[in-house]
């Protein structure tokens, strides 16, 4: 559905996307995941057609978009990061400008905006001016416009940016239900996110080209080596950090482990395990076999970075690999 | 055709939406009015005066009240086109629908030609208010109404080319009132160039006399339809257009 390649786009003085190339194939959700500033955004406008590329070429359902730009909004539906609505326009009103602007009229554009409305949950906004909805509401509201005539490829950038706990789950129920019908690439920079809803996954960091792969591989990177972090306890008032080490370092399957920080008889490690192995139940076992009190054991969070940094660790060894580009 | 009148469309709704349409039309309507009273009065005072000398003063509407009227609209015009215009693309910058814009199948000059085209009408409805008080002419007197057509069809122009003008300046900025000032600022150095012409007869001073939107009222002003001004005005309707497409094709590259 979507084939980009070697997609280049340079400003005066940066390259905000590098030499990118993936596909994309129909009915796939595809997140496309990047710390801020990693170059998502320029891709996905070069998508759209909203900005042109320097080099490099990107076809949406084989129209390409230097060319053929035209063919490619008609099949495109864009959610930018923020919802691009008019504050004194109603809800219906606005959902009727953009069907017209995207070729609907008549019955057809009347019939689309109900469907709509009701596929987002908006229908009881309807008559709300967009200016006075809440942020959930807008954007659900630049869904439904997103997906007003029905497109085959919706390209939507940080769809649950700002919103609350709540909110993102039911954009992310209702992002996973239009996967069916259209092609969907959603950008965050949440990996959980992608986790939960998408299929394959594109990295990018500073605008190259890290990995593409199916989400399962890529929670294997990134639980392959784990890192738990787990609170110790003397019982009798007193812990000797040494020997506790030991102890852990013993355990099978883990490689290496720190201690974070010690109050009183109270002790903080940090282990990382080894690739492939769950080490957390065999630490609790040592811990209180050794007759010390384990308050807490917990999953330490893996940040974007370290997930990066595991990524591009494992994945430089692959020839096909672009490596990531380190900055002195 | 059918995407340029749904951009106007939803432009003039936006217009009539927000208080910016009601409240360039009061201020409109109360200083056209006090125009309109004042040039009445004169009227009145010196056809009295006349009669009272005894000298017979051969006095015509058109020429007392509706010319100079007219003009004054033109000039009035300037201050209130940067007020219609510094919205129509900084706005969409600033809030990002730009990109819904220019992400839907619509071409620039669609997009371009639906906004112009929403001020020129807003600028009629301004128009329009003049017509209220000339009604009153009609009613009591009897001026020749062709001139006056031919004075708002000038107008319309005069105000069309200086609307393409704001729409572009409002391409090039995200900020509302730069793109405002800047557009008051080409209009006003539009209508004073003309003031060389009074000291200077040298080829660079009637090149500068005539690029002045004011010179080429003057016609329309008397009802008169002349070509050659006509096509002035439309000239610089469509370089001005052409201008705002080539920006926002430049957007695209820059952004």
């Amino acid at each position: 559905m979507i084939k980009v390649s070697q997609l280049t786009k340079r400003y005066a003085r940066t390259t905000a996307v590098d030499q990118i190339s993936f596909e994309v194939a129909k009915g796939q959700i595809v997140g496309f995941l990047g710390p801020n500033g990693a170059g998502k955004t320029t891709t996905m406008r070069m998508l759209t057609c909203f900005l042109p590329p320097s080099s490099g070429t990107a076809t949406v359902a084989g129209f390409d978009v230097l060319e053929q730009p035209m063919e490619v909004k008609k099949r495109i539906g864009y959610l930018p990061e923020t919802p691009p609505i008019y504050p004194e326009m109603e809800t219906s009103e606005y959902l009727q400008f953009v069907g017209q602007l995207k070729g609907l009229s008549g019955v057809d554009l009347t019939k689309r905006i109900d469907y709509v409305c009701q596929r987002c949950a908006i229908s009881d906004v309807k008559t709300r001016l967009l200016g006075k909805l809440s942020k959930g509401y807008r954007q659900r509201v630049g869904l439904a416009q997103a997906i007003i005539h029905n497109p085959d490829v919706l390209i939507l950038d940080e769809p649950t940016a700002g919103l609350d706990p709540k909110q993102i789950n039911e954009t992310r129920d209702l992002i996973k239900d239009l996967a069916g019908e259209h092609t969907i690439i959603l950008s965050t920079h949440i990996l959980p996110e992608v986790e939960q809803t998408c299929e394959q996954v594109i990295i990018i960091n500073k605008g190259k080209l890290v990995a593409t792969d199916s989400v399962r591989n890529l929670q294997a990177h990134a639980r392959g080596a784990e890192t738990v972090l787990v609170e110790v306890a003397g019982r009798n008032s007193s812990l000797e950090i040494p020997s506790v080490q030991i102890k852990l370092e013993q355990v099978a399957g883990v490689s290496r482990v720190l201690c974070k920080e010690q109050i009183d008889s109270r002790a903080v490690f940090e282990i990382e395990s080894k690739k492939g192995s769950f080490v957390r139940g065999d630490v609790a076992r040592a811990i209180v076999e050794s007759g010390w009190d384990l308050n807490e054991l917990r999953p330490a969070a893996m940040s974007l970075e370290e997930v990066f940094l595991q990524l591009t660790g494992n994945e430089a060894a692959r020839p096909q690999e672009t490596p990531v580009e380190v900055q002195a | 055709m059918r995407n340029i009148w749904v951009i106007c469309r939803k432009e003039l709704g936006s217009y009539f939406a927000s208080p910016i349409a009601y409240i360039l039309l009061i201020m409109f309507g109360v200083i056209f009015g006090f125009f309109f009273w004042n040039a009445l009065g004169a009227f009145v005072f010196e056809s009295i005066q006349s009669q009272m000398s005894g000298r017979s003063f051969p006095m015509n509407l058109n020429e007392w009240i509706i010319r100079p009227l007219l003009s004054n609209v033109s000039v009035v015009g300037l201050f209130f086109i940067p007020m219609i215009t510094m919205r129509l693309f900084a706005e969409e910058k600033r809030t990002g629908t730009i990109e819904l814009l220019a992400t839907s199948p619509v071409r620039d000059i669609e997009i371009i030609l639906g906004k112009w085209l929403a001020a020129v009408l807003l600028y009629a409805c301004l128009l329009l208010f003049t017509a209220v008080n000339f009604a009153f002419l009609f009613k009591y007197g009897h001026p020749d109404w062709k001139p006056l057509l031919i004075g708002y069809l000038g107008l319309l122009l005069q105000a069309g080319a200086l609307l393409a003008i704001g729409t572009f300046v409002s391409t090039l900025t995200k900020n509302q009132i730069i793109a405002g000032a800047v557009t008051f600022g080409i209009c006003l150095l539009l209508w004073v160039l003309e003031w060389v012409s009074g000291y200077e007869t040298a080829t660079w001073a009637k090149v500068l006399a005539y690029m002045s939107v004011i010179t080429h009222f003057e016609s329309f002003g008397k009802g008169v339809l002349d070509s050659k001004d006509a096509v002035f005005y439309v000239s610089v309707i469509v370089l001005g257009l052409f201008f705002t497409a080539r920006s926002m094709e430049s957007l695209r590259w820059r952004s």
